[in-house]
Formats: structure tokens, sequence, C-alpha cells
């Protein structure tokens, strides 16, 4: 349609010739893109003797890798620590940003404004100028190697505040007026009118937040020392580059197949509602 | 939930426009949290780039501005600076130039779009220390790539090896993983661009170059300007991937400022030097993507 080269440039090639060199170039660059995690899942069944050998796939595959991960390090108590803390960072976002959100959309108040653009600003507040002291205040409320002190400093997201507040003013006054006329309570409003209203800001809220979490390695590595508590990006990582795996490459690729799939999984199912995140963000620079 | 007719009883609701204590109330968990999580550490961020605390004991004294004058004397935190910098000159370019290019195909007319992006997408989606994880071993001396290399009858690489080319490797593969989400935003500014403009080229019998340069990209000003100033944050923002493949090595070639800085807050306990990185480092930024808008944004006027 729009963006495709004129006949009058290719014009030597046939049509079909076209498309299969075109489809041929992507394919190929959608190789690079999926390679390396072919790599990582042939490697994570491959036995010892295979590993360091160039075929993606295994020639005997094993499961012996996964043997060894589970039998070395606390894996399963690793993404519970996850779900628990990026679960419970995701359930406060959501609900604090949606009630902000509310506020700064719909409810007139002194200082509304002023509120609106000290989020802004936050927003534009480099992480690691905050690394340090923030680091210092966890260690002054006693909450280093404890799961709050992941959860705290992330209950509440600029991102996910000014999110809702876009979605929130496009809702119609009648749906509020009728609802208050009924004698609905402010409260009672967000969650019965607004919430049903905004699906789709809810889940990409969700999913940007509880991903955006799972995936930091940054903060946990400081937070956390104690290996029964990390995270599963944590332990993964911490594996790998810690000399525990023992250079067993192939236990390696397992235990980081391990600690990549469920956000692939994650990703895949709300793969619609993650992108138009992306894009309303863009919008909003 | 939905009584629409409530309509005609509109007037009698729009009185309540003073300040709603409801407003207050639910805006309170935000500041309460901004607080504690933002303010102060900001604060106690500046408080400590003039003082010195090795966290063990109570005793912070007063340096003044030597940990300013500490940072301009250390030598590593121009290496880390001239680093970063190296990086940034590596992956900027190339991830504008690649996430366009893939942009500009998917938004044209292809089979199997979801197929493709998703592929696209799924390194940004997957932990960037697991990522530097995996690449570690594709950047192997025998590694995947050299094998790759020795199939093609060319020499191995050090790819994490060498000091020339560590840094050029780790923003290679960066930019890899960040594709789709630059990809994602250029694809929304490329869909805000109205075909008119391109049927009206057409008429006038442009080429599909000429379509590119002249209405394309500068109508991508705004997604442009975007893509630009947050992976300069992003490449200022380096630090799990020379953390997890290099260490900051071989001989300091990797060194980020972020691992600077993290280096002397946990493993030299010195938070007040360690602060003052994170200051500056925030100054830089700012100036950096300051500087980037006035151009991009000057450039729009023409």
């Amino acid at each position: 349609m729009a963006v495709m080269t004129p006949r009058s440039r290719l014009n030597s090639l046939s049509e079909p010739a076209r498309q299969v060199l075109f489809y041929g170039l992507l394919l190929l660059a959608a190789f690079t893109f999926i390679l390396p995690f072919i790599f990582m899942t042939g490697t994570a069944f491959k036995p010892p003797r295979e590993v360091y050998q160039l075929n993606l796939i295994p020639r005997q595959p094993t499961t012996d890798n996964f043997k060894a991960v589970f039998t070395q390090i606390p894996i399963g108590r690793a993404v519970l620590n996850s779900v628990l803390a990026y679960g419970s960072i995701t359930v406060s976002v959501l609900l604090f940003s949606s009630i902000v959100g509310y506020a700064l959309s719909r409810l007139e108040f002194r200082g509304r404004e002023f509120i609106f653009n000290v989020i802004l600003l936050t927003m534009m507040i480099p992480g690691q100028l905050l690394l340090i002291p923030l680091y210092l205040l966890i260690v002054r409320f006693h909450l280093t190697d404890n799961l709050l002190g992941l959860i705290l400093p992330g209950m509440m997201s600029a991102f996910g505040i000014f999110m809702f507040r876009q979605t929130f003013k496009t809702v119609p006054q009648d749906l509020i007026d009728a609802a208050r006329i009924d004698g609905a309570s402010e409260f009672t409003i967000l969650t019965r009118v607004l919430w049903p209203l905004s699906l789709p800001t809810i889940i990409t809220v969700g999913i940007f937040t509880f991903m955006g979490g799972w995936n930091d390695f940054l903060w946990p590595a400081i937070v956390i020392r104690e290996q029964s508590l990390m995270t599963l990006t944590q332990l993964v990582t911490v594996y790998a580059i810690g000399g525990q795996s023992g250079g067993q490459f192939g236990a390696v690729m397992a235990s980081s197949l391990l600690g990549v799939l469920p956000m692939v999984l994650v990703f895949i199912v709300f793969q619609r509602y993650y992108l138009q995140g992306i894009v309303s963000t863009g919008i909003k620079g | 939930m939905t009584e629409l007719s409530a309509a005609p009883l509109l007037p009698l609701v729009m009185r309540r426009k003073r300040s709603n204590p409801w407003g207050y109330l639910f805006a309170l968990p935000y500041v309460a949290h901004f607080l504690v999580f933002t303010a102060y550490p900001l604060g106690f961020a500046l408080y400590l780039t003039a003082h010195r605390w090795d966290i063990v004991g109570n005793d912070q004294p007063f340096v003044g501005a030597r940990n300013f004058q500490k940072l301009l004397r250390d030598d590593l935190f121009f290496t880390a600076l001239k680093n970063t910098l190296i990086f940034l000159a590596v992956h900027v370019p190339l991830q504008i130039v690649v996430a366009l290019a893939l942009a500009v195909v998917l938004n044209g007319p292809i089979r199997f779009r979801t197929f493709f992006r998703t592929a696209f997408f799924l390194p940004y989606v997957t932990s960037g220390a697991v990522i530097a994880i995996i690449w570690t071993q594709l950047y192997a001396g025998d590694g995947l790539l050299n094998g790759f290399l020795k199939v093609l009858h060319l020499p191995p690489q050090g790819w994490l090896t060498s000091t020339t080319l560590a840094m050029p490797s780790i923003a290679i593969m960066a930019t890899w993983k960040n594709v789709g989400y630059y990809l994602m935003i250029f694809l929304a500014g490329l869909q805000n661009i109205p075909p008119s403009l391109y049927e009206e080229a057409n008429l006038n019998g442009a080429t599909g170059w000429q379509r590119f340069w002249y209405i394309t990209l500068p109508l991508l000003n705004p997604a442009m300007l975007l893509v630009l100033v947050l992976s300069t944050i992003g490449a200022f923002s380096l630090f799990v991937e020379p953390f997890v493949m290099t260490g900051g090595g071989p001989v300091d070639s990797t060194l980020s400022v972020v691992l600077l800085l993290y280096r002397n807050a946990f493993q030299f306990l010195n938070m007040g030097y360690a602060s003052t990185i994170g200051v500056v480092l925030a100054l830089i930024i700012f100036l950096v993507t300051y500087l980037q808008r006035r151009v991009v944004e000057q450039e729009l006027t023409y």
C-alpha cells in the first residue's frame, strides 16, 4: 500500500522473485532475533559432551541439566518470591494509580495541577540518582533481605497514574454524574463505573509493571543477599556468574531458560495489550 | 451502572466545582509515597555528595566539595564516561536505523506480521541479565559466533576479550535486545502519517526513496526524538550487561558509569562518593537530552 517500492525501481526482477527476496531477508532478520533463544533451549537439553559443539539441536537430548539446577538452587522458591514481590507491586500500582488517576482527572481540588506536574517530573529522574539513598533508606527500615524491601519503593508508579488519568479523561461525564445521583461514593464510582470501562488500561499497566519488575536485576541484587529470598531473575543470574554452577554450561542455560520462560509466555498471551502500552507511552513523549 | 437518562439533571450537579475533599484523600497515597521514596532520597542524595559515609558506622563527616574534586581527578570516572560514549556512538545510530527499517517493513503490506513482530520483540521482554548470560556464550572464544566465522573461513574474534571490541560487542547486543521497543514507537509514528500525502507524492511521480526522505522522515520527527532521547538515557544507564558479561574488563574497557557507582557503593562502601557519581550522571543525562531536544526541534522548524 503506502510504503512499497515502486515498480520502476526493481523491474528487472519479476514479482514472485522480489517476494522471495523480500521474505527471505525478513526471515533471516527474524531468525537473528530468535537464534539466541534456540541456542539457549538447545544447549539446556544437551549432555555435557555436546555442550561445546555447535549443533543447535541436541543429538541425544537429556533433562540432566534441569535436574542439576533443581538440586543446586532453590528455583521454585525463587519463582514464589518473584510472584509474591511483583504480584504485590502490580496490585498496589493498579489500585493506587487508578485512585490517584481518578483524582487527577475527574475531581476538582486545589493543587491538582501541581501534583500532576510533580508526577511528570518524577518520570524524568534517572533511576541511578536514587539508587544509593533508596538503598540506605531500606537499610534504615531494616528491610534488606526482606521482600518488603523490593515491594515498598515500587508500590506507586508515575507511568501508571499517567495512563489511568488519560483513560479516565475519556469517560463521559454523564456516566459519573448518573452514579453520583444514585448516591454512589467516589470510591464506588471508581470501582463500579471506571474500572469496568478501563480494562485495556488495567491489563496494560499490570503487564508493564509485572514484567518490568520481574526482569529487574539491579535492585534485588542490592537489597537481597539471602539465597532463599532471591527473585528468579536474580537467582538465575547469580547462579550463572557466581560460580555455583561450577561451569556446567548446560545447567546455566537450563536455569536461564527457566528464568526467561514465564515472561515469554506472559508476553505471548498479552501481546496486544503490551504493544498498545508502548504506543501510548510513545504518544506521551 | 449505565444510567444515561440522568442527562436532564446535569445542571444540578454542575455546582460541585469547589475543592472536592475526596480529591485530597485520593491524592494522599501518592503524596506520602513520593515524600518517603522520592523526595527524601533525592534530598539525601544531595546531602551525601557533601559527606563521607561508609554505612558501617554512624560517622558522616562533612567534606564539602571534596567528593566532586575527587571525581574530577578520578581517572576511572573518565574511563567510564569514555566507555559510555563509545557504547552510545555504536548503540544509538544502529538502534535508530535497525528499528526504523523494521518498522517500515512491518507498516507495509506483509504476511505473517504477528510472527515477525513477536520475533523482533522477544528479546525486549526477556530479562537483560539473562540475555547477557546467553550472549556471553555466543561471544565466547569457542562460541557460536566464532563458529560461524570459521565456516566462512574468517579469523575468530575476541568479542569480549579485546579492549577495542568488547564495548561495541555489548552495544550490538543491547541494540538487538531493545529493537522491539523502539520499533513500536516508530510504528506508532508511521501510522500517524496521513496516507493522502503518499498518494499525492505518487501522482507527482516520486520514487520510494524520495517519499521516505521527504515525507516519512520529516513527519517522523517526534518519534525520532523520543527514540533518540530514550536510547541515550538507556546508554547512560548501562549496568547489567558489563556486570554479567565482563565485570567491566578487559582492562576497564567496558566499565560503565553505573558500574563504577555500584563498585564505589557496594564494594568500597563509599556512599558519599557513589552518590556524587549518581548526581553528576543525572546532570549529564539532563544536559545531553536537553541538547538533543533543542537540536531536533530546531530542525523541525526549518
